[in-house]
């Protein structure tokens, strides 16, 4: 039935069938075979995400809780990692170098603890971002998923770290003489936002640090550099005041996202943080800012879609 | 190729002049210090810092429902490759793969999650898989069973990491067998398991081939491929050497290979 060929391949003498003389392409369509691993059209591919949303959020709560397993204290390290943090950055810039001016003293403590809580929320987004695809090869090669699965999955993970912050963050809150009302609530609506807004960063940075893996170890530099612009132990409009610049500079500041979002959760629970301390329109930039992220992050994600995995 | 029964033979897996090439980072001189590194950053020309390995060459052919198809070929040949790109995992450099459906590619290295309890990689796997979680908690008890890891004690409640290497494949291969599968694919899976493991497996094989699947087995051990196999592929430096019938090929491998 076969016979050796002078260059070592093997001629198969084909059974007779009808599908002779077809090319590949016109077998494929006749048979409706598609192209393996071809990128699915964006609705599709929103479809796919979502019957994927179980492995999402359970993949989000397996990485949370492997974070710590190997920990003795275990799970306890979910509180006190983020109060640790905030005690650092009193010592540091509460007592060591007095950030605090232009804020009272018993606003100054929930101020800080509230920024290091939300700016983290977005750091850690961006820097699982940049790993989820480049740290995760495995997965990506063994299982066939929407890769944007797991971006997503990190920020979500992040979301879920930032409510045990939260609880820490109750208590100072209490401490410092903020008690809970119904301007609370407002914490709700922005760190939706917030969470869509980092979702964005995280397929953006997952798609950049698929391709150059180097960003791992530039974006901390980056994301420190942002943390210090961003008013998060100091109050933008109160560090402006003697230094003579036109009043804008201050508004554009804060327009930041990380401004935007650590003000507006910082205005929603702290007693003595109102309303002037925002600046102008600051809602519509929450909004803004998720809106542009999250389709920006989805778009830019998927059209590399097919490209994951190698390297 | 196998014998044509039917007369009707539906593919299932069309590979047209597929072309898989690896880019690698940082290997281009092998020297790894700052400056060679910065010099290669500094001189222009062809991508910089980064070599490429063509490991599939211009492999064509056609794969039918039914069919159990062995890969053979010494290590490096590319068969793993093949099967990724096959499951679209790894992008084509020229070419093209048709599949029907989502092929399913099983591992040696089928990452799961060391940190977490076999039973909540289970729980994972499937999901990724694209179960729901009524299914997975219906085959739950199935796949602990076949993969026999509470046989030696209750071991489906501790990390994978406390795993021997034999358990985690093992339990690799029930997770993804758990699923009803068009195109299967196993890469080395079976080689890890005991004796007694590697039967049941080859018996979960032939029921998914009974199911009018199709199975890709890439293995070192030619009785497994005469087993479950009734044709073969032999890929040598990326191209396809050989294409026949289980019997013919294994004839001519092992005399190439000079048993």
């Amino acid at each position: 039935m076969s016979e050796t060929t002078h260059d070592g391949t093997v001629a198969v003498g084909a059974p007779v069938s009808p599908d002779e003389g077809l090319t590949a392409a016109e077998l494929a369509a006749k048979y409706g075979l598609s192209v393996s691993g071809a990128r699915p059209s964006l609705g599709e591919y929103v479809r796919q995400l979502w019957g994927r949303r179980h492995f999402i959020l359970a993949f989000s709560q397996a990485k949370l809780t492997a974070q710590y397993s190997k920990a003795k204290l275990g799970q306890l390290w979910q509180v006190a990692t983020p109060l640790l943090n905030a005690a650092v950055y009193f010592f540091i810039f509460g007592l060591l170098l007095g950030a605090r001016r232009g804020i009272p003293s018993d606003v100054y403590v929930p101020f800080l603890v509230t920024g290091v809580f939300v700016f983290t929320f977005t750091q850690s987004s961006v820097l699982a971002g940049v790993r989820a695809i480049s740290g995760n090869l495995g997965l990506v090669r063994a299982l066939h998923f929407p890769r944007a699965s797991l971006p997503i999955s990190f920020a979500l993970q992040q979301l879920q770290q930032l409510l045990f912050s939260m609880i820490v963050l109750v208590v100072i809150m209490v401490a410092f003489r903020s008690y809970p009302d119904l301007s609370w609530l407002l914490v709700l609506p922005a760190l939706a936002l917030q969470f869509v807004f980092n979702t964005g960063l995280a397929l953006i940075f997952a798609r950049m640090g698929s391709k150059t893996p180097d960003l791992a170890q530039l974006m901390p530099f980056v994301l420190r550099t942002w943390m210090y612009a961003s008013g998060v132990m100091f109050s933008i409009p109160a560090m402006l005041e003697d230094k003579n610049v036109p009043s804008w500079v201050a508004d554009v500041l804060q327009w930041n996202p990380a401004a935007v979002y650590m003000d507006l959760v910082r205005f929603a629970l702290i007693e003595g943080y109102d309303s002037s301390y925002l600046p102008p329109h600051v809602w519509a930039f929450a909004l803004g800012w998720a809106v542009l992220a999250g389709v920006v992050g989805f778009v830019y994600f998927w059209k590399a879609e097919e490209r994951y995995g190698r390297g | 190729m196998a014998d044509d029964k039917t007369g009707a033979r539906v593919p299932t897996v069309i590979a047209d002049d597929l072309h898989i090439v690896y880019r690698v980072n940082g290997a281009r001189s092998g020297r790894g210090s700052a400056t060679a590194a910065l010099s290669r950053i500094l001189r222009r020309g062809e991508e910089r810092g980064v070599r490429t390995v063509h490991a599939v060459r211009g492999v064509s052919f056609v794969a039918y429902r039914g069919e159990a198809i062995g890969l053979i070929g010494s290590n490096g040949s590319g068969k793993s490759t093949l099967l990724r790109a096959i499951a679209g995992l790894l992008p084509a450099e020229r070419g093209k793969v048709y599949t029907d459906g989502q092929p399913s590619l099983l591992g040696v290295n089928a990452a799961l999650m060391n940190d977490l309890t076999g039973e909540r990689n289970i729980i994972l796997g499937g999901l990724a898989m694209g179960m729901s979680r009524e299914e997975i908690k219906e085959r739950y008890q199935d796949i602990v069973d076949f993969s026999g890891i509470n046989e030696k004690g209750d071991f489906i409640t501790l990390p994978m990491r406390t795993y021997s290497s034999g358990m985690a494949a093992r339990l690799r291969f029930s997770i993804a067998a758990a699923k009803d599968h068009d195109v299967l694919m196993i890469d080395e899976a079976l080689a890890t398991g005991d004796r007694k493991f590697q039967k049941r497996s080859e018996a979960r094989i032939r029921e998914l081939r009974k199911e009018a699947g199709t199975v890709f087995l890439v293995s070192h051990n030619n009785k497994s491929i005469r087993d479950t196999c009734d044709r073969v592929l032999w890929l040598e430096r990326g191209e396809l050497r050989m294409d026949g019938p289980t019997d013919e090929v294994l004839r001519e491998y092992e005399k190439f290979t000079g048993k």
